[in-house]
Order: structure tokens, then C-alpha cells, then sequence
């Protein structure tokens, strides 16, 4: 189908059979289909990582925390050279008064944890506590190295078996997650035989002297690629950790965090949240929710797309000067045909809508084509890199083609490819009949 | 109120501008009543198809008058030039202007296609006007298979189809032999002795000129004769 038949159909077979130009009309359609083709793609890498994203954040869950820290003081300019001498300040940093709170400047001290709770919306402050245990054993089955992931709060555990740990308020003794990969060297058959039994940890004081500490395994983990790995420790296990580890340890040495987990109500709106986050800046603690971090991931992924997109716009604008050149080639390649048509008393109006018809047309074939062979090559290249470069990314669908973001494709290349037959139609309509005739 | 089909007064057109302006017409007066037989007369050059375009409104003149049955044509909106081509005119010119490759009924209702006519009726009346030219047994044959001759019987064919009033031809015979040329002419003053359909020739051809009811001599765009040809005359 091409305008030869379009013709034929508005005016009459006698002019289409004499039109015909497929070669060239298919030539265009091509680069319509190009351009639509990579934009096609390119959306749907950014629905398909951003919907990942989506459901990665609803797996982290742990919507209720934030993430304070130390607002960092603003750094020295250094293309003013060194800030001037103040000796009022050299004082008062060099006193080593209190509990060094004065010159810890990004470290989180009790007093910080008494202020950020008595920010209104808090519900309970957390210093993340930097534990490193030693060993965990399990039934004298040999001791094993523990990693610890101290910001395990901020996750909402993916459970192979028990139950997630229990909040501070509600610590019913010391409590441990495994991770599904430590269960064979500890000794355990399987996930749920590990649920409720007692392992034990051993640690360090600050002396060096081994303590070991009980904890039963609340739940086993699976292994988990955007919450970091290593087993989660309650707060009640955490502190007794952290006590142990300091024994011994001298009277004036700083202790603190330097980052402190905060919950505040899971029912909030984003209003009390912002609310919560501007009090603490005030402050002077910088406060990030789960969602702002994820956010800031997500602002670079749509940032390349963007990037992407354009490219393919680009090429869709390199086809839309296709489009002009093919009709223009018809226009002229018709003149006489146009020019009888127009003696015979077809209006300006009629011919006009005729070219941009098959504009239209080339851009509407040119983009169903390019949508389906997209979604053709992307169901190859999706299961291609599920089964090798991504396939520990469970879940991960690269290219996502949602119907929104096609239609509104498809649209866009219509109306550009519209654009694109404007000018030759224009030129078509206006022909005059005289000169089209009058050659002899 | 002037019975003519066509009148014009003092009408002038030139062509390019500045020192390339070349006058086509300066100033020539004309009535066409209905039922007549006109031919245009003179050498190559003269004006003579630059005066049919303008009488046919396929052109605007630079200046001068035009009625058609007694309305200014320059009051005529784009739509109704359109239709009264369309439906009142029909157009046979010395290039025939066929679709090669569409066959002799499509090149015949092409003016009905664009009138909106169904394509049953189009038929029917594309094959009662292909069967008075004699050329029915060619309907379904591709147009670039005819004898110039018949090439030319289709041409007229499509000019009568939409039921004119005035036929336009600029040099019907042009492009034929003598015989050839013969036969066309004779179908053309049928349709005139027959029908009432005016006639509009334009020719170099004395012969085709004299069987004219009147005869317009033109040269360097002005109008050296006219000539009321008594022997044609009722
Ligand atoms: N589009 C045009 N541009 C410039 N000159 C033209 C154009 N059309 C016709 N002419 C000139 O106008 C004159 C009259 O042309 P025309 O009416 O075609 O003459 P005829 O039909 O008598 O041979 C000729 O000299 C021709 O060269
Ligand atoms: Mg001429």
C-alpha cells in the first residue's frame, strides 16, 4: 500500500496504477522504522529498569526508616585557599572537654540520639553500631568467619525460612539471620531445621580477650543482590556485641556512630516526612529515607535514557526529511497528473489532505513495524540476558513494553511524519494546473 | 442580460516580470454564445492557449473582464471555479494527458471520481460515453495501447462524460494525420450540430478553423479578425 493506492482509492484507479513508486515509499518506511524501532528500545530499557527498580524498592520495604547523619560542614573552598586563623575556634577544638563530642564533628554521640528522638514524628533513634564478631558456631561444628550487615534495617528481609527480627521495643533475647549460603558449612540440612536453634558468636574486647554470646536463629535469608550480603543482628544482640567490644577500652576515647537509623510512622505522608527531614536539617542532620536514595539511582537511569531517547528522535527526524524528500519526488514526479486533476476541478484542499494521508501513512507503517520488531528482538535479547550476563539480577526484564509508552511512540512518529508531508503537500496543492499542462 | 455563455472585455496576461515580462495578451474582447463553434486562429505563439486558459478558468487574467453566463469570474470562489470546471467544462488537449498504465473506462471517468460520483453509475456512464465514441469494445484496454486516434476519441470521451457545456480543445488534431484528424473533427461538430455543446478550438489549422461557425484571428496577443463564417451559419 502506498500513496498510488491511496489515490486510487480518493480518485480513481486511473491515476494509482500510473503512480506507482513502492520502492521508494518502501525505502522510507525503512527509515521511519529505524527511528522508531530504536526508540521503541530505548523506552522500554527505561520502563523495564525503572519497574525493576520499582519492585526492588517494594522489596526493600523498610519505608518507615531514615538514614541520619551529620550534615558534612561546608568544605573549606578550596579556590580561596585556607580559611583565615580563628583562634576562638583552635580553642575550643583543642579542649577535649566531655565526651569529645566538641570536635567529633560527623560523629553521632548520645546527646545527638536525644535530640533526634526529640524530633516530633520520631519514634525511636538507633546508632547503626559497628560490630565485628569473629566467629559464629553452631553445635560445635567448627567456627565459621560472620559477616554483618549493619544497615539490615533499612531492609525488609527476603526470608528462605523463619521470621523477620523482632523491633527493640518487642526483643525478646538475641536474635540472628542467617544467610540460605552459610547453613551447609554450619551444619544445618536445611533452612527451616536452622530456625530456633542456637548459635553461637564469638568476640573481641577492646583487650583482645574472646567472649562468646548466644544467639537463636530467627530466620534464614536468601542471598540478595541490591541488600548487600552478611547476617542481620538484632538490636538487643547488637548492643551486647558492642558492649563486649569496648571492655576495656580507655575512658576518653569518642564513642558514637555515623549513622544513626531513625523509624518514624510507616502511615506518614510524604508531607510529614519532608517535615521530619527539614527539622532535622535545622538541626543539623542530614536525613534520608530509603526512597530519596533510590531516587537519586533512578534520576541517573532516566538521565541515559533521556540521553537515548534523543538519539532515537534524531533518527526519526533523519526519516522525516526522508519523508519530505519522497513526496517531493512525487509531487514533482505527478505534476501533470496533479495538474489534470486539479483542471478537472479537484480542489487544492483534497490533493493536499491526499499527501499528507500518505505521509501519515508512511509513518504509521514504519512505526508498527518498528514496534513489533522491537518487541521481537526484545523477547530474544530479554531471555538472551536473563540466562547469562544478568541472570543473577532475578527478576530484571531489560526491555518492558508497556502499551502507554508504545502508542504514545507511534503517535509521535505520526506526527512528525505529518510535519514531514506538510511541505509537499502544500507545494502539490498549490500546483497550477497551466504549468503542469502547458510543457510541451 | 447577456445571453453568453463566456464574455470577456479588454483582457490582458503577461508572463515573468521585470525585464523578462512578455505580454501574452493585450487586451482582446470575445462573447461565446451558447451553441456556437469558435475557433482561435494564429501562428505558434500568438496568445491563442494563454486566451483558452483564461475563457476555461484554468488561469486569472493580469486585467480586463471575465463573465461566464453572466457572472464576474473574479467573484467566483475557489470551490465554485472548481465545479464549473468540473461539471460545465470538459478539456481536450493536443497531449492527451492519459494514465498509460490505467485502463480506457478509469481514464474516462477520472472527472466523475473527482466529482464524487459512485462507482456504478461511473461505470455506466464511462461505457453510454465510450459507446457513442465507438470505443466500448476498448473499455478494459490499458490507454497506452490506442492509435493516437483513439487515444484522442478517449480524450474527448472524458471531456463529455460529466455532460459540458463547452468543450475546450487546443489543437484536438495536433498530434494526428489528416484522416485521423478528420474523424475527431467530425465527432466535435456532431457533438456541437447534435448536442448544443459550444465549442472552443484552438488551432493553427485554417481548414479545422473554417469549419467553425466564427473565426478569431490573433496575433502577438491582440485580435486582428473575426470572421462570422456565413456558409456554417443556420
Ligand atoms: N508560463 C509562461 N512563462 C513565460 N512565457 C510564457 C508562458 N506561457 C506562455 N508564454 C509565452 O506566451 C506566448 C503565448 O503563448 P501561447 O498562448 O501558448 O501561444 P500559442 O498557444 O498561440 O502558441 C508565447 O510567446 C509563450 O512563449
Ligand atoms: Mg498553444
Amino acid at each position: 500500500m502506498n500513496i498510488t493506492d491511496i489515490i486510487g482509492t480518493a480518485i480513481g484507479t486511473a491515476i494509482g496504477n500510473s503512480l506507482r513508486s513502492r520502492l521508494r515509499t518502501a525505502l522510507t518506511v525503512i527509515a521511519v522504522f529505524i527511528g522508531a524501532f530504536t526508540l521503541t528500545i530505548t523506552s522500554a530499557i527505561g520502563t523495564g529498569i525503572s519497574s525493576y527498580i520499582d519492585t526492588q524498592v517494594a522489596g526493600f520495604g523498610a519505608a518507615d526508616v531514615l538514614s541520619i547523619t551529620i550534615t558534612a560542614d561546608d568544605a573549606a573552598p578550596t579556590d580561596d585557599g585556607p580559611a583565615p586563623y580563628d583562634p576562638d575556634q583552635a580553642i575550643a577544638a583543642g579542649g577535649f572537654q566531655g565526651d569529645g563530642s566538641e570536635f567529633a564533628t560527623s560523629v553521632l554521640t548520645a546527646d545527638d540520639v536525644d535530640i533526634i528522638e526529640g524530633v516530633e514524628g520520631i519514634l525511636d533513634v538507633n546508632p547503626v553500631l559497628q560490630v565485628t564478631p569473629r566467629y559464629v558456631e553452631y553445635d560445635g561444628n567448627g567456627k565459621f568467619e560472620l559477616a554483618v550487615n549493619a544497615s539490615a534495617a533499612l531492609s525488609t528481609p527476603d526470608l528462605a525460612a523463619g521470621s523477620p527480627l523482632q523491633g527493640a521495643a518487642e526483643s525478646s533475647g538475641n536474635q540472628i539471620l542467617l544467610i540460605t549460603s552459610d547453613l551447609d558449612s554450619l551444619g544445618f540440612e536445611t533452612a527451616n531445621a536452622a530456625v530456633g536453634e542456637t548459635v553461637m558468636i564469638g568476640t573481641a574486647d577492646y583487650l583482645g580477650e574472646m567472649h562468646e554470646v548466644g544467639a537463636t536463629v530467627a530466620g534464614v535469608q536468601n542471598q540478595s543482590t541490591l541488600t548487600g550480603g552478611g547476617g542481620a543482628l538484632n538490636q538487643a544482640l547488637t548492643d551486647e556485641l558492642y558492649e563486649i567490644q569496648n571492655t576495656g577500652k580507655p575512658g576518653n576515647t569518642t564513642e558514637g556512630a555515623f549513622l544513626a537509623m531513625a523509624h518514624f510512622d510507616a502511615a506518614s505522608s510524604e508531607e510529614e516526612i519532608n517535615t521530619i527531614q527539614a527539622d532535622l536539617a535545622a538541626q543539623g542532620y542530614t536525613a534520608v529515607t530509603v526512597a530519596d536514595q533510590i531516587g537519586i539511582i533512578q534520576t541517573v537511569i532516566s538521565g541515559i535514557v533521556g540521553v537515548l531517547n534523543a538519539f532515537a528522535v534524531i533518527a526519526l527526524i533523519a526519516a522525516g526529511f526522508g519523508i519530505i524528500n519522497t513526496l517531493l519526488m512525487s509531487v514533482q514526479e505527478w505534476t501533470r497528473e496533479i495538474g489534470l486533476m486539479k483542471a478537472m476541478g479537484m480542489g487544492g484542499g483534497r490533493i493536499y489532505t491526499l499527501f499528507s494521508i500518505e505521509a501519515v501513512f508512511i509513518g504509521f507503517l514504519g512505526s508498527i513495524i518498528g514496534a513489533l520488531a522491537a518487541m521481537g528482538t526484545g523477547a530474544i535479547a530479554n531471555n538472551f540476558l536473563a540466562g547469562t550476563v544478568l541472570a543473577d539480577l532475578e527478576g530484571l526484564q531489560v526491555l518492558r513494553f508497556a502499551p502507554l509508552p508504545m502508542g504514545a511512540i507511534t503517535l509521535l512518529v505520526m506526527l512528525i511524519a505529518f510535519l514531514a508531508g506538510t511541505l509537499p503537500a502544500r507545494r502539490a496543492s498549490r500546483q497550477n494546473p497551466i504549468d503542469a499542462l502547458r510543457y510541451e | 442580460m447577456d445571453t453568453s455563455v463566456l464574455a470577456v472585455r479588454n483582457l490582458s496576461k503577461s508572463y515573468g516580470r521585470g525585464t523578462a515580462r512578455f505580454d501574452a495578451l493585450k487586451g482582446v474582447s470575445l462573447q461565446i454564445q451558447a451553441g456556437e463553434s469558435l475557433a482561435i486562429v494564429g501562428k505558434s505563439g500568438s496568445g491563442k492557449s494563454t486566451l483558452m486558459h483564461l475563457l476555461a478558468l484554468l488561469d486569472t487574467p493580469d486585467g480586463g473582464v471575465l463573465l461566464v453566463k453572466g457572472t464576474d469570474a473574479s467573484e467566483l470562489s475557489v470551490k465554485q471555479v472548481s465545479r464549473l470546471r468540473n461539471e460545465d467544462f470538459g478539456f481536450v488537449f493536443q497531449q492527451f494527458f492519459l494514465t498509460p498504465n490505467a485502463t480506457v473506462l478509469e481514464n474516462v471517468v477520472l472527472p466523475l471520481k473527482i466529482a464524487g460520483v459512485g462507482a456504478r453509475e461511473r461505470k455506466a456512464r464511462g461505457m453510454a460515453v465510450l459507446e457513442k465514441l465507438e470505443l466500448a469494445d476498448k473499455a478494459k484496454n490499458k490507454a497506452i495501447n490506442l492509435s493516437g486516434g483513439q487515444k484522442q476519441r478517449v480524450v474527448i470521451a472524458r471531456a463529455l462524460v460529466n455532460n459540458p457545456t463547452v468543450i475546450f480543445a487546443d489543437e484536438p488534431t495536433g498530434n494526428l494525420d489528416t484522416v485521423t484528424g478528420r474523424l475527431v473533427e467530425d465527432i466535435l461538430f456532431s457533438l456541437n450540430k447534435e448536442h448544443g455543446i459550444t465549442l472552443v478550438i484552438v488551432t493553427h489549422d485554417v481548414e479545422l478553423a473554417a469549419r467553425c461557425d466564427r473565426r478569431m484571428f490573433i496575433r502577438d496577443g491582440r485580435e486582428v479578425q473575426s470572421l462570422q463564417n456565413s456558409e456554417n451559419s443556420p
